[in-house]
C-alpha cells in the first residue's frame, strides 16, 4: 500500500452498498414472488436444507485421485448447469446453492461423503460418481437415507434404482446400434474383443458377444482383457494381425487407452487398413490419445462436441467462455450437464423438493434444450436417446458419421444378453 | 495363414518381446542405481519418470508454438532437458530429504512415498489432471515395414537405441569413471572409502540425482508409447523394483537379465493366453524364483 493512498469515504462505500443491496432484490424480486408461490413449508416436508431463498445441492466427484482425469468434465459441466439456473432464477424462485466434496478416486470415501452430503448437510439432490465402482459404494446409502442421485456416466447397466437417475447410457443403448451399424457399414463377419479387465468392459463385451453372434449372426474371432494399466498392448496386436477380425471392438479406459492406440499406429494398424469401433474414447480421453494415433477409428456415444444444432452450439460456446477456448466436451461432460437441468424440470412438475415426489415426477420429464438433442426420461430412471457414431479426426474432434433414427429406449435388464 | 505370415507374425512378437525389454530395462536402470548401489527406497522414482514425460511435453508445446519448424528435430534435444531437470530435482530431493535418512530405510520409504504423492498434486496443479500427448515428430510415428505384412514400430526401435545407449553409458560410468570408482567404493565399505578421501556425501547426492536424471529419460521415452498423465508413475514404480529386485539387487548385470527374463515370460505367454493370466503365471514364476534364490538372480559378492 502506498503511503499517500487515501481512503475511500465512509459516506461513499455507504452508497456502494446499497446500490448493491438495490441490484440484488431488483433481480430477486421475480424469485421471491416465486419463491412465495411455494411456501417453504410446504415444497419440503422432509426436512432438506431448503429456505425461502435457497436450496441446497451436494457434488461428489473425484476432484484427486486417479479419476481426476475423467471426472473433472462433470464437475465443470454441472457447475456451469447450475450458474445458468442461478441466472434464469434459480429452482422455485430459490437460488442453488452447491457443497462440493471430493470423492478422491477412493470408494470409501465415496460412501461417506455421501452420507455427509444426505444425513449433515441435508441436500435436497446430489450430482455425481463416475466409475461404477464409486456409484455401486453410495447406491445403499442413497436408498437408505432416502436421497437422490444423477449420474453422468455410460455404463454396464444392470441396475435400476428409485433414488438414481441416470443421464447416460446403459450398455445396450451404446452398443447395440453401434455394431448393428458396423455390420453394416463393413459388412463385417468378424469382431475382436479388446477391454480393460473390470465390470463395464466385461459386461459391455458380453452383450456385445451375445448381439454379434445370435443377431447379426457373425463371429468372433478373439476376446481379451487387460489389467487397468496396462501399457504394452504389442502381443495383443499381434493376436489381432493373426485373427485379421473385420471390426475390433475395442472398450480400453485410462492410461492404457492412450498406449493402445499409440501402439496400434506403431504398429501399422491405421483406419485405412483396420476398420476399428470403440464405446471409451469421447475427446476428452483424444486429448490424451492425441489426434493423429486415432484419426480415423470410430466411436460410439450420444453426443459429440461437434453436433450440429442450436442448443449445442450455446452449450459449447458457454462452456467455452467458461473454462477457456480450448475446453473440449466429451459425451459424459454433457450427460454431467444434464443433470441439474432433470433435477429442476422434476422438482418444477413435482412442485416440491422432496425427493419421493421427485422420483415419482421424474419418469415422461423431456429436455428439449439437452446440448445433445432431445431426451426423455424413462420409467427406469434411464434416458432415451439416440446413438451416435463418430469418426476421429486429427484435431481431436469426432465427425458424426451416423446417427439412430429414432430415440433408442433404454433397456437397463436387457432379455437375452445376460 | 500362409508360411510368410507365420514369420512374420513371429518376428514382430519377437521384436514385441524385444521392446518390452528395453521398457523394463530403462525402468529399471535409475532404480538399479538408486536402490540397488545406495539402497534407499525411492517411491517416488515412478514421478521422476513422469517429470521427464512432462518436460517433453513442455517442449514439443513450446516449440509447436514458437518454432514449428523445428519440429522434426527438438526430440533428442528434450531428452537431454529431461535428463537435466530430473537430475536437478533428484540433486534438490536428496539435499532436502533422503541424505537425512539413510541409516534409516523404513522411514526413506515413508517419506519418498509422500514425495510422490505431493509430486502428483504439483504435475495435476500445474498440468491439469487430464492426460496430455506431446506432439511427436513424423519419424517417430508409424512402423518401418521391410516386408508386405511385416511392420516394426518405429517409437520401439527408438525405445530399443536409447536403452542401449543409455545402459552402455550407465555401465561404462560405473566401471571406468572416477565417479563409478568413488560410487563402488562407497557401495563396498563406506567408512573405509571416507578414509581413503571419498567426500561420500558428495558420492551419494551426485548417484542419486543420476539415478533421477536416468528416471527422466525413461519418462521421456515413454511418451512415445504410452500416456502421461498426473499419475502416470505409479504405473511403472511396481515393473521398476520388480525387474530391480528380481535381478539381484547390487547388480547392473541383473538388471538388464531381469528385465530380459521378464519381458520374455511376458510377451510370449501375452500371445499364447489372455492378458491377465499372463500377468498371474510371470508374476508367479518371479515369486518361485525369488523365494528359491532371495537374494535375485545375480547376487553382487560383497562381505556382509
Amino acid at each position: 500500500m502506498s503511503r499517500d493512498h487515501v481512503p475511500t469515504p465512509k459516506s461513499q462505500q455507504r452508497r456502494r452498498l446499497l446500490q448493491g443491496a438495490a441490484a440484488l432484490s431488483m433481480s430477486g424480486v421475480a424469485g421471491l414472488a416465486l419463491a412465495q408461490q411455494f411456501p417453504t413449508a410446504k415444497v419440503n416436508t422432509t426436512k432438506l436444507a431448503v429456505t425461502d431463498t435457497e436450496v441446497v445441492v451436494g457434488q461428489l466427484h473425484s476432484a484427486t485421485g486417479t479419476m481426476a482425469i475423467s471426472e473433472t468434465g462433470s464437475i465443470q459441466a454441472e457447475q456451469l448447469a447450475i450458474d445458468q439456473i442461478n441466472a434464469m432464477g434459480g429452482v422455485l424462485g430459490r437460488k442453488i446453492r452447491v457443497i462440493k466434496e471430493d470423492g478422491a478416486s477412493d470408494w470409501p470415501t465415496f460412501a461417506e461423503k455421501s452420507k455427509k452430503l444426505l444425513v449433515n448437510d441435508r441436500v435436497a439432490a446430489v450430482f455425481g460418481c463416475w466409475t461404477s465402482a464409486s456409484r455401486k459404494a453410495v447406491l445403499p446409502i442413497f436408498e437408505k437415507e432416502n436421497g437422490m442421485l444423477y449420474y453422468p456416466t455410460f455404463y454396464e447397466g444392470l441396475e435400476q434404482s428409485k433414488n438414481v437417475i441416470y443421464t447416460g447410457q446403459e450398455a445396450t443403448q451404446q452398443i447395440l446400434w453401434g455394431l448393428d451399424w458396423a455390420s453394416k457399414e463393413k459388412k463385417a463377419k468378424t469382431y475382436f474383443l479388446v477391454g480393460s479387465d473390470y465390470i463395464w468392459p466385461r459386461t459391455s463385451m458380453k452383450i456385445g458377444r451375445k448381439h454379434i453372434e445370435n443377431v447379426l449372426k457373425t463371429k468372433v474371432v478373439g476376446e481379451e482383457y487387460y489389467p487397468l494399466g496396462h501399457t504394452n498392448f504389442n502381443s495383443l496386436i499381434n493376436k489381432i494381425k493373426v485373427a485379421k477380425p473385420d471390426v475390433i471392438f475395442a472398450a480400453v479406459v485410462g492410461g492404457s487407452n492412450v498406449a493402445f492406440y499409440k501402439q496400434l499406429k506403431a504398429a501399422g494398424v491405421t483406419a485405412d487398413k483396420q476398420f476399428l469401433l470403440t464405446i471409451s474414447v469421447t475427446e476428452d480421453e483424444v486429448l490424451g490419445i492425441g489426434g493423429e494415433n486415432m484419426a480415423g477409428f470410430y466411436s460410439s456415444m450420444k453426443y459429440f462436441q461437434s453436433l450440429d444444432n442450436p442448443n449445442n452450439k450455446k452449450f459449447v460456446e458457454a462452456f467455452r467462455a467458461k473454462y477457456g477456448k480450448d475446453a473440449v466436451i466429451g459425451d459424459v461432460t454433457q450427460a454431467g450437464y444434464l443433470g441439474p437441468w432433470l433435477w429442476k424440470a422434476a422438482v418444477e412438475k413435482a412442485g416440491s423438493f422432496d425427493v419421493d415426489k421427485i422420483a415419482a415426477a421424474s419418469a415422461g420429464i423431456e429436455l428439449k434444450t439437452a446440448p445433445e438433442g432431445y431426451v426423455k426420461v424413462h420409467e427406469n430412471h434411464h434416458l432415451w436417446s439416440k446413438t451416435r457414431i463418430g469418426q476421429a479426426q486429427k484435431d481431436g474432434q469426432f465427425k458424426v458419421v451416423a446417427e439412430s433414427p429414432e430415440l433408442i429406449q433404454p433397456d437397463p435388464f436387457p432379455k437375452g444378453y445376460q | 495363414m500362409t508360411f510368410s505370415d507365420m514369420m512374420n507374425i513371429g518376428l514382430m512378437q519377437g521384436f514385441a518381446g524385444l521392446s518390452l525389454f528395453s521398457v523394463l530395462l530403462l525402468m529399471g536402470l535409475g532404480l538399479a542405481i538408486i536402490f540397488g548401489q545406495m539402497g534407499v527406497i525411492n517411491m517416488a522414482h515412478g514421478e521422476f519418470m513422469t517429470i521427464g514425460a512432462y518436460t517433453i511435453f513442455a517442449i514439443s508445446h513450446l516449440t509447436e508454438s514458437f518454432a514449428p519448424n523445428l519440429m522434426a528435430a527438438y526430440f533428442p534435444f528434450a531428452i537431454a532437458v529431461a535428463f537435466l531437470v530430473a537430475f536437478l530435482v533428484g540433486w534438490g530431493v536428496e539435499w532436502a530429504f533422503i541424505r537425512h535418512l539413510y541409516k534409516r530405510p523404513l522411514d526413506t520409504l515413508l517419506a519418498t512415498w509422500g514425495l510422490s504423492l505431493g509430486m502428483q498434486q504439483i504435475f495435476r496443479s500445474t498440468f491439469g489432471p487430464k492426460e496430455v500427448s506431446p506432439t511427436l515428430p513424423d519419424w517417430l510415428m508409424g512402423s518401418w515395414s521391410p516386408a508386405e505384412g511385416l511392420d516394426i514400430p518405429l517409437n520401439g526401435l527408438f525405445v530399443m537405441a536409447l536403452s542401449v545407449v543409455v545402459t552402455c553409458g550407465v555401465l561404462i560410468a560405473l566401471y571406468k569413471s572416477r565417479w563409478g570408482l568413488r560410487v563402488r567404493a562407497t557401495v563396498a565399505n563406506r567408512t573405509m572409502a571416507n578414509a581413503t578421501g571419498i567426500n561420500t556425501k558428495r558420492t551419494d547426492r551426485l548417484t542419486f540425482a543420476i539415478g533421477c536424471g536416468i528416471a527422466g529419460v525413461a519418462g521421456a521415452a515413454f511418451t512415445t508409447i504410452g500416456s502421461t498423465g498426473p499419475t502416470s508413475g505409479s504405473l511403472y514404480i511396481v515393473d521398476a523394483f520388480l525387474v530391480v529386485t528380481f535381478g539381484g539387487a547390487a547388480s547392473l548385470l541383473g538388471t538388464v537379465v531381469s528385465a530380459f527374463g521378464i519381458a520374455q515370460t511376458q510377451s510370449i505367454t501375452e500371445f499364447f493366453m489372455s492378458g491377465s493370466n499372463a500377468k498371474v503365471l510371470t508374476l508367479s514364476a518371479i515369486v518361485v524364483i525369488l523365494m528359491l534364490r532371495p537374494q535375485g538372480l545375480f547376487a553382487s559378492k560383497v562381505r556382509r
